[in-house]
């Protein structure tokens, strides 16, 4: 192969083509499926069970069993010395390693199969409840955190009164306010809420406060020379001026809320995803875990793609190939 | 440097020059610089950035400031636009003293300082929108500054849409908007190249011959400086102190030919003698740098030198 090709897949700080950049994306989620895949349909990659098909001799082994690899070993070798009937089986993973087509069959039947008792809830109103947990807890930490970011980025004065004592609260996990946000709130949603808004809302403020400090100060002196004073500084320059970046900003912290879900969802009575995976775990459906674990990955990614194509279409004058 | 031609004194004007300089020094004051000063407190103790500056600029005249690297010019233009502020002495708007950023003196920076989230046409409003004009007018007015810049086609053009000759016309009109009693520019055309750069003298000259401004103008380029100023404030380093006032004796209206006359190459070699002198004080007093000639054994073309 001549140098050029090699080149144009690794140049330090270089774009890769389109083509190459989609062919890219695509191995990235192809490559964890085929590992997964391997070791799913190889019988002699892991494996480490077997699933009884025939139990034979042996008396407490049962059609469909599946035991360790060893004690089929043992049992087999001990029926043959004992010139009895050799139990047969196959290689298996353990229940809680479901094969992909397993899983995949999941996305649909964890959503068609009805609940067993009647004040459970479908696997779609579950999650609903979680997207709602979310929203409310992002909005109302973005409602506050927003201005007070940006307050605490422009101005020294409001940097110095709210960032210390933040920047020392956010190191309190948020999970440890669970307890304290049932007591106060009540077992529903809103102590979830809360979780979600005590785990966001601390970074949100100093995230938001740093971008808005990277504002080019060149721009608030250009302004003031064109006769800006303190209102029109701070709502036609700074907040124009570190929109595009705040917005990744948030998306970014949207993405750390969705990780306080799962905390936020075990607080008070178990609800939303939490519940159906802790529920499906009990039944050892873990097809349906794996299942609605990757559709919370699903939801995470086309949200944040779906923003992402947004902003574009919001701020038209940022230009493009700026990742997030 | 020494001069192969015989040079006339840049001190020497012809009538018609002296008779344009008697009548400009008639006109009143626009901006008046007394005693200014200014120190910067760091970790390293207190540096004099500007000492003692003293200086007038009447209506409607364009000086130029230039002076060594790290002489202060980007301190003084800073103090006079008001964002950063004097430790001594007082600067003079039409006789009032002046404090703080304001309209009434527009800033041209070096880097581009259009607002990106506006269009072209936006960022010329935003002064006049803070003077308090009504949407129509502003739009209007703005409309007219961008035609007098030559970009009208790009009024609904965002900023990182243009090159940056445009910008920095923009960044003109955008000034010129708010009729400021002096225009203040540092190093306005520093990050061009050579042809954009002399394409922006022009426009820069024609727009002041036609509208009346007072332009105080930073570069570190001589012949910049020449070619746009009636009189060059020359500055020099460590504590930044006027050197020299010059009063260029190349007749106006300019033109790109008159960068060879006589009397611009003498007021060039007088520049050139009060920023690079003979003698430099500290370093090395040799232009050369300490080299020996590095060719492969195998070169495969003979010197030429
Ligand atoms: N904010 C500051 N704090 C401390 N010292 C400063 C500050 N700004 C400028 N100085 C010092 O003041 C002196 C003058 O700086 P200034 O930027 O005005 O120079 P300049 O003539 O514009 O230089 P250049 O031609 O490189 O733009 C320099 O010695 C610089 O180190
Ligand atoms: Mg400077």
């Amino acid at each position: 192969m001549s140098k050029k090709p090699a080149m144009q897949w690794f140049a330090p700080h270089k774009e890769l083509r389109p083509r190459s950049k989609l062919v890219m994306t695509v191995v990235s989620f192809l490559l964890p499926i085929l590992l997964w895949c391997l070791f799913s349909y190889v019988p002699w990659l892991w494996h480490p069970k077997v699933e009884i098909n025939e139990p034979g001799s042996v008396s407490y082994f049962k059609s469909g069993m599946l035991v360790d690899r060893e004690l089929f070993d043992k049992e087999t070798l001990k029926a043959e010395q004992a010139s009895k009937a050799v139990p047969q089986g196959k290689p298996a993973n353990p229940i809680y390693l479901p094969a992909p087509h397993e899983v995949g069959e999941a996305f649909y039947t964890a959503f068609t199969t009805p609940p067993k008792r009647r004040t459970e809830k479908w696997l779609h109103e579950s999650l609903w409840n979680s997207v709602q947990v979310i929203f409310w807890g992002f909005f109302l930490s973005s409602l506050i955190g927003v201005p007070l970011g940006i307050l605490a980025g422009t101005y020294d004065f409001f940097s110095r009164l709210f960032e210390p004592f933040i920047e020392f609260f956010r190191y309190l996990p948020a999970p440890a306010f669970g307890a304290l946000a049932v007591a106060i709130l009540g077992i529903h949603h809103a102590p979830k809420i809360a979780i979600i808004f005590i785990g966001t809302f601390f970074q949100q403020v100093l995230v938001i406060a740093n971008t808005t400090r990277k504002l080019d100060p060149s721009l608030l002196e250009a302004a003031q020379t064109l006769g800006a004073k303190n209102k029109a500084l701070l709502f036609r320059v700074v907040v124009p001026g570190v929109l595009p970046n705040l917005y990744r900003d948030m998306r970014i912290l949207l993405g750390w809320a969705w990780t306080y879900l799962i905390v936020a969802e075990l607080i008070g009575t178990s609800s939303g995803i939490t519940w159906f995976i802790t529920q499906q775990a009990r039944y050892k459906n873990f097809d349906n875990v794996f299942a609605a674990i990757m559709i919370i990955g699903i939801i995470g990614l086309t949200t944040d793609l779906l923003l992402a194509w947004l902003g574009k279409r919001i701020f038209p004058w940022q230009r493009h190939g700026v990742r997030a | 440097m020494k001069h192969l031609l015989d040079l006339p004194s840049y001190l020497e004007q012809d009538d018609e020059v002296r008779d344009r300089f008697d009548r400009l020094k008639q006109r009143p004051v626009a901006l008046s610089v007394e005693h200014l000063g200014k120190e910067f407190e760091t970790p390293q103790g207190s540096v004099t950035a500007l000492q003692d500056i003293n200086f007038k600029v009447h209506k409607r005249e364009f000086v130029c400031v230039i002076g060594p690297s790290g002489c202060g010019k980007s301190t003084l233009i800073r103090i006079l636009a008001g964002l950063e502020t004097q430790t001594t002495g007082e600067v003079l708007l039409d006789g009032k003293s002046v404090y703080g950023p304001g309209p009434d003196r527009g800033m041209v920076f070096q880097g581009y300082t259009l607002f990106p989230w506006l269009t072209v046409h936006k960022n010329v409003m935003f002064g006049l929108e803070q003077a308090g004009r009504g949407k129509d007018t502003a739009a209007e007015e703005a409309s007219q500054w961008i035609d007098l810049v030559g970009l009208a086609k790009f009024e609904k053009s965002y900023p990182h849409q243009l090159s940056g000759g445009m910008k920095q016309r923009v960044a003109i009109a955008r000034a010129l908007a708010n009729q400021p009693r002096i225009l203040l520019m540092d190093e306005p055309f520093g990050a061009l190249d050579a042809q954009t750069r002399a394409k922006m003298q022009s426009y820069l000259m024609e727009i002041w011959q036609n509208i009346d401004i007072t332009v105080l103008f930073i570069t570190h380029d001589l012949d910049e400086a020449i070619y746009l100023a009636d009189r060059i404030l020359v500055l020099k380093a460590h504590p930044g102190e006027v050197q020299e006032i010059i009063e260029v004796p190349v007749p106006q209206p300019r033109s790109p030919e008159q960068l060879l006359s006589p009397e611009f190459l003498a007021t060039k070699k007088r520049l050139e003698d009060l920023i690079h002198p003979e003698q430099e004080e500290e370093g090395t007093n040799s232009d050369h740098l300490n080299m020996v000639r590095m060719v492969p054994v195998d070169h495969e073309v003979e010197s030429v030198f």
